[in-house]
């Protein structure tokens, strides 16, 4: 099935900006940010479909997945 | 009481107090900077300074913002710039909250940070700064490290905090504690390029969710480091945030965070909806 990835801030560096993305049926979010060599200690905010996700989420066709890194500087 | 209000009507040109007449003022009646601002405030009279403000921010917001307490907790790369705004803004009482002392990593970005102030303590170098800017505005320099044990001494009587930390458990602890008391918080956190603020209101778990997937460690500032304008940018818009709470004025980013992404230059919103996460967390 196909999924759209979109990453923000710095993992979009040496990665994509938005990307569709084949993907096994019962992969999950945290699937597919090991696929995409993210940390999982570096994830911020997940949106699925404009909706906040947890890691165990399983994906479904046509899902829109956006990865934010965890930002806590001051 | 009525002499000084006399001399003040006396030396005002037009609806403007002159500097030079608060500083007589001051001299003549042996008053505090803060006091004859607030007396020429209440007289109507704009001190000279503000004049710049004043189609944005009325006199009577001018002694709203007088008499507004504000918590910075952190006084590094956000703190500075925050302090430094809230201060020009005319914000009457500032608490400053920081356990550092300037070293040489810190001069890239941090206001407060030049060469003569390395190894001074941070909240010292910024009581200094506000009185240099605004001798009006009373500083409350804390040098010590905010935490939940202590937070709520730190916040007792500030109408709003502000998030200029650098470590996530002491957001969660800030966060905890203004909502104990019921003050707004308003976030701001950077990482190289990259920033992000929210404003969260008692009540809301806006900081709670921010940092949902948070386990321990930092986030991306651990490996981007902070250049100089990210925290100008993000200090600036939580001052932005601040100014509107105190006044009641404008839409707060409540139950959103806006994410900045300078390299791209690019801004979006996370929504926060308390529905939402209820049906899609």
């Amino acid at each position: 099935m196909q999924i759209t990835v979109k990453l923000f801030a710095s993992f979009r560096a040496g990665r994509f900006i938005t990307a569709i993305r084949e993907v096994e049926a019962g992969t999950t979010i945290a699937d597919v940010i090991g696929q995409l060599r993210i940390p999982l200690q570096e994830i911020g905010t997940i949106m699925l479909n404009n909706r906040h996700a947890d890691p165990e989420r399983p994906l479904q066709e046509g899902d829109r997945l956006a990865l934010f890194p965890l930002v806590g500087g001051g | 009481m009525a002499t000084i209000m006399e001399y003040l009507r006396g030396r005002a040109d037009g609806d403007l107090l002159p500097w030079s007449a608060q500083l007589e003022a001051m001299t003549e009646f042996g008053l505090p900077c803060r006091m004859v601002e607030e007396l020429a405030l209440t007289l109507g009279f704009l001190p000279s300074r503000y004049q710049r403000n004043r189609r944005t921010i009325t006199t009577g917001q001018q002694l709203r913002l007088l008499r507004s307490r504000v918590a910075v907790i952190g006084c590094g790369g956000l703190g500075g710039y925050v302090l430094e705004e809230l201060a020009r803004l005319g914000v009457g009482t500032i608490v400053a909250v920081d356990p550092d002392v300037f070293e040489e990593h810190n001069l890239n970005r941090q206001l407060l940070a030049t060469p003569a102030t390395l190894g001074q303590p941070k909240v010292v170098a910024a009581a200094a700064r506000i009185d240099e800017i605004n001798p009006a505005v009373t500083v409350v320099p804390y040098f010590l490290a905010f935490g939940r044990e202590n937070g709520g001494d730190l916040l007792a009587g500030a109408d709003v905090g502000v998030d200029a930390l650098d470590s996530i458990p002491s957001r969660l602890a800030l966060s905890d504690c203004c909502a104990d008391l019921g003050i707004p918080l308003v976030h701001g956190a950077i990482g190289g390029w990259y920033g992000q603020v929210t404003t969260q209101f008692p009540g809301d778990d806006t900081l709670q969710q921010i940092y949902r997937h948070w386990t321990e460690g930092k986030g991306v500032e651990q490996q981007l480091g902070n250049p100089a304008f990210t925290p100008a940018v993000v200090a600036s818009i939580q001052v932005a945030e601040v100014c509107k709470l105190l006044l009641g004025e404008g839409e707060p980013l409540r139950r959103r965070k806006l994410v900045i992404n300078l390299l791209d230059m690019e801004f979006d919103e996370i929504v926060f909806d308390r529905h939402l996460a209820v049906v899609g967390g």
